[in-house]
């Protein structure tokens, strides 16, 4: 079991505090003939692959370097845009590495801020009166517990495999 | 993108007023924000996406099926994970008395009467039913 992140919140839902400590994430870099078999579309700044999963490469993943330099969001290196780049026959053959998309520092003061109002609605949504907020949620890859301090909230992430957890935080 | 509560029950609750249409929009909205949340903040590729939540009074778990029906069901919190279950309820149940029924539109609010039964018969079976902190 390991701690993949910190995020301390205050009161306010400005993120003041964040700490990452990912195991390397999957990164999968391939060579790819023209016509490119995957669909790339953007979201969120981002070029993500959304069709044409295959070879460890998931829906979702971005587009993190072409031919090994990394990119800049929907635009290469040199400021070209990669969809005009990939449209040329004349770049092939190309190598493109994909993987999940690395959460930018506004995303991460935002998904702060979210933290606090979702896990205040969930109090409301009580069938049972006087709930507190969420102190935990899971998924199939991690859990996310929360600590209450008086005027802080730190939320820490642990890491699960699927299945077995041991009593909350 | 429209949310439509199709049914809700419940065996037990303490609060004086029941099921409104207004809980039913904030817990569409809560639950697509904490998808959308998690698919962000996930370090790993994931699977099934999220499963459940607790608070210091109960635990919702959640399915989603990939035609888009949600299952929720909220439990006390000694219940264990139970995605198997929601999943049983709507194979067993959902698909048998309301898909197949000819009678029930798909998409609106069910009004077979014999799947709200063998729903409940359901959960007063399940193992985890009866053992309830006082």
């Amino acid at each position: 079991m390991a701690i993949f992140s910190v995020y301390v919140v205050n009161k306010a839902g400005g993120l003041i505090y964040q700490y990452d400590n990912y195991v390397p994430r999957a990164e999968v870099e391939k060579t790819f003939s023209f016509p490119l078999d995957l669909v790339l579309k953007i979201y969120d700044e981002k070029l993500v692959v959304s069709f044409g999963q295959r070879d460890g490469i998931r829906v979702g993943h971005a587009v993190l370097s072409i031919n090994g330099v990394d990119v800049n969001g929907k635009y290469t290196a040199e400021g070209k845009d990669i969809l005009e780049y990939l449209k040329d026959p004349a770049n092939y053959p190309v190598s493109i590495k994909f993987g999940r998309p690395r959460l930018s520092s506004n995303e991460k003061l935002m998904l702060a801020s979210m933290f606090h109002s979702l896990f205040a609605i969930g109090s409301q949504l009580s069938p049972e009166v006087g709930s507190s907020g969420i102190e935990m949620l899971e998924t199939d890859v991690f859990k996310l517990c929360e600590l209450f301090d008086q005027n802080l909230k730190s939320a820490l992430e642990i890491a699960e495999k699927a299945g077995t957890f041991g009593p909350g935080s | 993108m429209a949310a439509a509560c199709i049914t809700a029950s419940g065996t037990a609750r303490n609060k004086p007023e029941y099921h409104t249409h207004q809980e039913f929009k904030l817990m569409y909205g809560m639950l697509f924000s904490i998808r959308s949340f998690i698919s962000k903040m996930s370090p790993l590729d994931m699977k099934d996406g999220f499963l459940a939540f607790q608070t210091s009074r109960y635990k919702l778990h959640y399915y989603e099926t990939p035609t888009g029906i949600k299952l929720v069901m909220n439990t006390d919190l000694g219940v264990p994970n139970c995605r198997d279950t929601l999943q049983q309820i709507y194979s067993t149940l959902y698909v048998e008395y309301i898909v197949k029924n000819p009678l029930c539109v798909l998409g609106e609010s069910l009004q077979s009467d014999l799947f709200s039964s063998k729903l409940d018969s359901f959960i007063r079976a399940l193992p985890f039913f009866s053992v309830r902190a006082a």
